[in-house]
């Protein structure tokens, strides 16, 4: 961590986040200037002033675009981006589709609570059907996306889904995305304690959570896909891995040095200008 | 030919039927041949049908516009028959497709018109419906009495690679245009030549975006990340197809919002990286500027302007963005437009982008239009190396000596030290919040560090200005009239200049931000100023007010989605009373 002190609220599930990830971190054994993280706008966004790496704090929406780039130009570094629910699935969802078809090594964490809560508690992309909030006032019309479900049809390597409050579990979910090669979606279901106007929201998600189970079948797309479906019951774990040839892996100009490691030398135009004669 | 004289051809026919091509394979035989051309290209925004020209003024004297007085023109079709006699002058010929074409209806008093079946043709030469262009070309060489063999010669070069079947189609029909025309044709009513020179240095046929592409190259540009958009597009099919050689990463996105923050991410690693696109593009990359600015990251970006607003029109130019980019992003913070004139003005400006960017850390422009994206002009090879300067980023070694690091420290010059990922001693961050010397974000309730902040950024103003080119005077010191323009309006006010006396032209080819000293110096001493731009409101004059108080006399001012000829210039300078030499 850093010298600043965290701002968010007592009981907001990002400190239980935030400490899975310091911890997955530093059981994989990076040094802080080996990582790279981006942050979007929002309560996790503001965490990029505590969180002591190569932070980036991105505008809203466009934490995947810098991420990738930092992988592609630097791909010896381990990157990460960070976003919630407003972020990754409403403002930056197109992002989130390409980069899911992309393939460039990154960690994807989505911090879903079902609201923007930082402006204060309105309806988000995740927000339930009837759900009543500042902007729904007679609760939400519309369907809710499902993020691992887009994950999967949109062709994501590695789909997952952690709770807040489960810091252990989650840290071997970070450990896991982190060493997959590829893009790897962790949404995190996480409690506003503020803005979830359900008194006991910590228990609710406690009593509709379950593991899913050491056999449970990774390589095959179309089950993960009904499993990250359930709704009455909340799956937690690794719905679905594969492993796919990353985006940066395909790239010619980086076979031997990263992009950010090659020096610029004398140049010559010669075999460029030939085709303009 | 006389020696200051100019000759325009054109084809006009339908998309998709390869006059472009052909066009450009009679460009290059004249540059083969020692002459200077200029190209234009008129379309629609389709791939197949409608009315598309291409246009191709020549001289054996350097050349910097495209001329609309044309002498020879090939209709192939009636549309493109109606939409171009008015430019033929009298005295010029025009070869008319009479399988599409009425040739009667039409008003051709004074020019000849000599009727051809291309079908017919296209059979008699025995050779496929898409080498028929060739037997223009050979038709256009015997009428200008230019040599066939540098014809067939350029067609060698050009086809190189590809089937010999195409090879020798595409001669032959150019060698059957050639014979045709004279026997058929009555040369002598058609009394203009084209010499060529078989000692001729070899020219290379570029468009800015060309230039652009090669400055990129030459600037060690590693990164370059893009949306498809006309008139943008043919640098990052440039870029993408040198990838491998020249060892830049090429990247096409899933739209422009997404190009403008890869470029940001790639520049963060320490990478050189740009992004190019149009004016509607370019307005989805806004927050992406404004993200740039404050984490001062270097960016460069390139923004080939064509007539808007919304989808405009997507094939045509104007210089209709100039003011919308000096304001882009919301915020105040500095940023550099620079504006070639030329072709060839654009590779060097390139380079001088990449090291401003780098120096400063700040987004820069250069900004084109489609009728520089897409124009080739004729130029000696480009060769020169850039001096390269990466700015203030430290080294481990230097990081090793500092006590403390912080990425945005405050310093005279409002200029910080970048470290990059990877660095061990260098950790940031770099924040689109307010933030304070070392990154992390503050709130309005320190007024204080916030207006430190702002002025930091805006400090870099007073050492940039000087940074820049200074504009350029050409023609006479005093004159009765200066006409004042920046970007792509140099090229015909050159070749009007060069018709005129009394009257002299101040280029600006970095329109923003403007030094009120630098300006006053170089305008004080004028007459009578005339802004001359491509678009509705004299944009840069507008900036040149609001920026130095410095207020011109008139302007010149065309928007109907074609550049200025030259023609247009020469006349509105004689109509407000300069005279011919």
């Amino acid at each position: 961590m850093t010298d600043i002190k965290p701002t968010w609220c007592p009981g907001c599930g990002n400190f239980g986040m935030w400490t899975a990830l310091t911890q997955a971190l530093s059981e994989l054994g990076l040094e802080p200037f080996e990582v790279a993280m981006v942050f979007d706008i929002g309560c996790n966004g503001n965490g990029a002033n505590w969180h002591r790496l190569y932070g980036f704090h991105s505008l809203h929406g466009r934490t995947l675009p810098v991420a990738t780039a930092i992988k592609l130009a630097n791909h010896g570094l381990t990157v990460l981006a960070s976003s919630g629910d407003g972020g990754g699935y409403g403002e930056g969802g197109n992002h989130f589709l390409h980069a899911c078809r992309r393939n460039a090594d990154l960690t994807y964490i989505v911090h879903n609570n079902e609201r923007y809560s930082l402006t204060t508690g309105q309806t988000s992309p995740t927000t339930k059907i009837g759900q009543k909030t500042k902007t729904a006032i007679q609760g939400s019309q519309e369907y809710p996306l499902n993020g691992l479900q887009i994950a999967l049809t949109a062709g994501a390597t590695f789909v997952a889904r952690g709770f807040a409050d489960e810091v252990s579990h989650l840290k071997d979910l970070y450990k896991q995305a982190i060493k997959h090669s590829g893009f790897a979606v962790v949404e995190v279901l996480q409690p506003c304690v503020v803005f979830f106007d359900q008194k006991n929201i910590r228990d609710t998600y406690r009593s509709k959570i379950y593991k899913l189970e050491q056999s449970w079948p990774v390589m095959d797309r179309l089950t993960a896909y009904k499993k990250a479906g359930e709704t009455e019951r909340l799956p937690i774990g690794v719905f679905f891995k594969e492993e796919r040839p990353t985006f940066e892996s395909q790239q010619p100009t980086i076979q031997k040095v990263p992009l950010a490691r090659q020096t610029i030398g004398k140049i010559n135009l010669q075999p460029f200008l030939k085709e303009f004669r | 030919m006389k020696k200051t004289e100019v000759l325009t051809w054109k084809i006009g026919g339908i998309a998709g039927g390869g006059q472009q091509v052909a066009g450009l394979i009679f460009a290059k035989a004249c540059a083969r041949g020692g002459l200077y051309t200029f190209d234009s290209s008129e379309y629609p925004s389709l791939i197949r049908g409608g009315l598309v020209t291409y246009r191709l003024s020549i001289s054996s004297q350097p050349l910097s516009a495209i001329y609309r007085s044309t002498n020879l023109l090939i209709a192939l079709t009636q549309e493109a028959l109606d939409h171009c006699v008015p430019d033929v002058i009298s005295g010029g010929a025009i070869i008319v497709n009479s399988d599409t074409c009425n040739v009667k209806t039409s008003g051709l008093k004074g020019r000849t018109v000599w009727p051809i079946s291309v079908k017919e043709l296209t059979a008699q030469a025995n050779v496929p419906a898409l080498a028929n262009n060739m037997i223009m070309i050979g038709m256009t060489t015997a009428l200008f009495r230019y040599d066939i063999m540098l014809i067939r010669e350029t067609i060698k070069e050009i086809f190189q690679g590809k089937d010999e079947k195409v090879i020798a189609d595409n001669i032959r029909a150019a060698e059957f245009g050639y014979e045709y025309a004279r026997k058929n044709f009555k040369a002598e009513v058609f009394p203009y030549h084209l010499p060529s020179s078989r000692r001729a240095g070899a020219k290379v046929l570029v468009t800015a975006n060309d230039t652009v592409s090669l400055g990129a190259v030459a600037s060690g540009c590693k990164f370059f990340v893009a949306y498809p958009m006309t008139p943008a597009t043919s640098i990052l099919h440039n870029l993408m197809g040198w990838s491998e050689r020249s060892g830049m990463m090429v990247i096409q996105p899933e739209d422009e919002i997404a190009a403008i923050h890869m470029a940001i991410g790639a520049s963060y690693t320490g990478v050189r990286a740009m992004t190019a696109t149009s004016g509607g593009g370019f307005a989805l990359m806004n927050e992406g500027l404004a993200l740039a600015a404050m984490t001062e990251t270097p960016l460069v970006i390139v923004e080939g302007q064509r007539p808007g607003p919304a989808t405009g029109l997507p094939t045509w130019t104007e210089q209709g963005d100039l003011a919308y980019l000096a304001r882009a992003g919301h915020g105040e913070f500095p940023r550099v437009i620079l504006a070639p004139g030329d072709a060839a003005e654009a590779y060097p400006l390139t380079g001088l982008a990449f090291n401003l960017a780098d120096r400063f850390q700040i987004p820069v422009f250069i900004l084109l239009d489609k009728y520089l994206s897409e124009a080739h002009q004729s130029h000696q090879p480009f060769t020169d190396h850039f001096h390269i300067d990466r700015g203030d980023l430290l080294t481990d070694q230097q990081l090793l000596k500092l006590k403390e690091y912080k990425r945005y420290l405050i310093t005279k010059t409002g200029i910080s030290s970048r470290t990059i990922p990877g660095q061990m001693d260098g950790l940031h961050l770099a924040n689109s919040d307010e933030h304070d010397e070392a990154g992390y974000t503050i709130e309005g309730f320190s007024p204080e560090l916030r207006t430190k902040m702002v002025a930091k950024r805006l400090q870099k103003l007073p050492y940039l200005l000087p940074e820049l080119p200074k504009p350029k005077l050409y023609g006479p010191k005093n004159a009765q009239l200066t006409l004042l323009g920046w970007g792509s309006t140099k090229g015909p006010v050159l070749e009007a200049l060069k018709e005129l006396t009394d009257v002299n032209y101040f280029h600006v080819t970095a329109p923003w931000p403007l030094s009120q000293p630098i300006m006053t110096k170089a305008l004080s001493g004028c007459k009578k100023i005339i802004a001359v731009e491509n678009n509705a409101t004299g944009q840069f004059a507008q900036l040149l007010k609001g920026q130095t108080g410095i207020a011109v006399d008139d302007y010149w001012l065309k928007h109907d989605g074609a550049q200025f000829y030259p023609e247009e210039i020469l006349a509105k300078a004689t109509a407000t009373g300069a005279s011919k030499k």
